[in-house]
């Protein structure tokens, strides 16, 4: 596990709990001590696309069943940021999705077009018991040879 | 969903006392515009100042309270909006959408 830094959370299907965990992932780019960029506007980046996916999971994904839950699984090694979002429903192929009409100024499609937007890899994959939607932001070459979190 | 709405001259003032608009609270919002909207109240004001971060959801709220004044011949203007909310807009375009001013007090005039 050295310079490996790995977060899992499973929670209830519920949208209560975004910020829980958006704030997780908010506080974990905060800590990282030898990022090079700038720390806050990453930190709001990751809370963002930790609430959309999640959001996406529950709603779309899990179709807002409250007895099925959302498993998130967060790693920063040797400069890559991966977020790993599971849900246990029948998924829907996002590469059909098209990003959203500013003159029809749809109500909804943003969310995977900001995903795309803030991070660098994207991709969604149909599993056993569900699907997985995987991020991953590489962070500057210059400031994480090894990660470690501040104190 | 925790808002301030209060009625002014010109439009109807609310301030939005969330930290989050997100998939959690989204309906709920777009719920309470509605219904200011039935009640004939056309003109609204959202104050974001107290608001640090929104989603995809919390914009589509934000698109559909749009739609809905200005389907009935009225105008829904923002303001206050912190620079990770302000740069949300700019990220999805709909800053060319909206009226967007620092505060409530010039957005109100706007009217």
């Amino acid at each position: 596990m050295k310079d490996r830094i790995e977060i899992d959370i499973r929670v209830p299907n519920k949208t209560r709990y975004l910020r829980l965990i958006g704030r997780i992932g908010e506080n974990m780019a905060k800590a990282l001590e030898k990022y090079g960029g700038d720390r806050e506007e990453l930190a709001y980046h990751i809370n963002l696309v930790l609430t959309e996916s999640i959001a996406n999971a529950m709603l779309h994904g899990n179709q807002e069943d409250p007895e099925k839950e959302v498993h998130i699984s967060i790693s920063i090694h040797c400069g890559k940021l991966s977020i790993k979002v599971f849900d246990q429903g029948t998924g829907f192929d996002i590469s059909t999705l098209s990003p959203p009409c500013i003159e029809e100024l749809d109500e909804h499609g943003r969310g995977i077009f900001i995903i795309r937007s803030l991070m660098d890899e994207v991709s969604y994959r149909r599993l056993e018991n569900g699907n997985v939607l995987e991020m991953v932001k590489f962070l500057p070459e210059h400031s994480l040879n090894s990660e470690t979190i501040s104190e | 969903m925790n808002c301030d709405v209060t009625e002014k001259d010109t439009a109807v003032l609310i301030e939005v006392k969330e930290e989050r608009l997100d998939a959690h609270n989204s309906s709920e919002f777009k719920s309470q515009m509605l219904s200011l909207f039935e009640d004939g109240k056309n003109n609204l004001v959202i104050d974001l100042k107290g608001v640090r971060f929104v989603d995809s959801s919390g914009l589509g709220a934000l698109v559909s309270g749009f739609k809905n004044a200005t389907a009935r011949n009225g105008n829904l203007k923002l303001c206050g909006l912190q620079p990770q909310v302000k740069s949300m807009f700019e990220l999805t375009r709909l800053h060319r959408v909206f009226e967007i001013f620092p505060g409530s007090e010039e957005a109100l005039a706007s009217f």
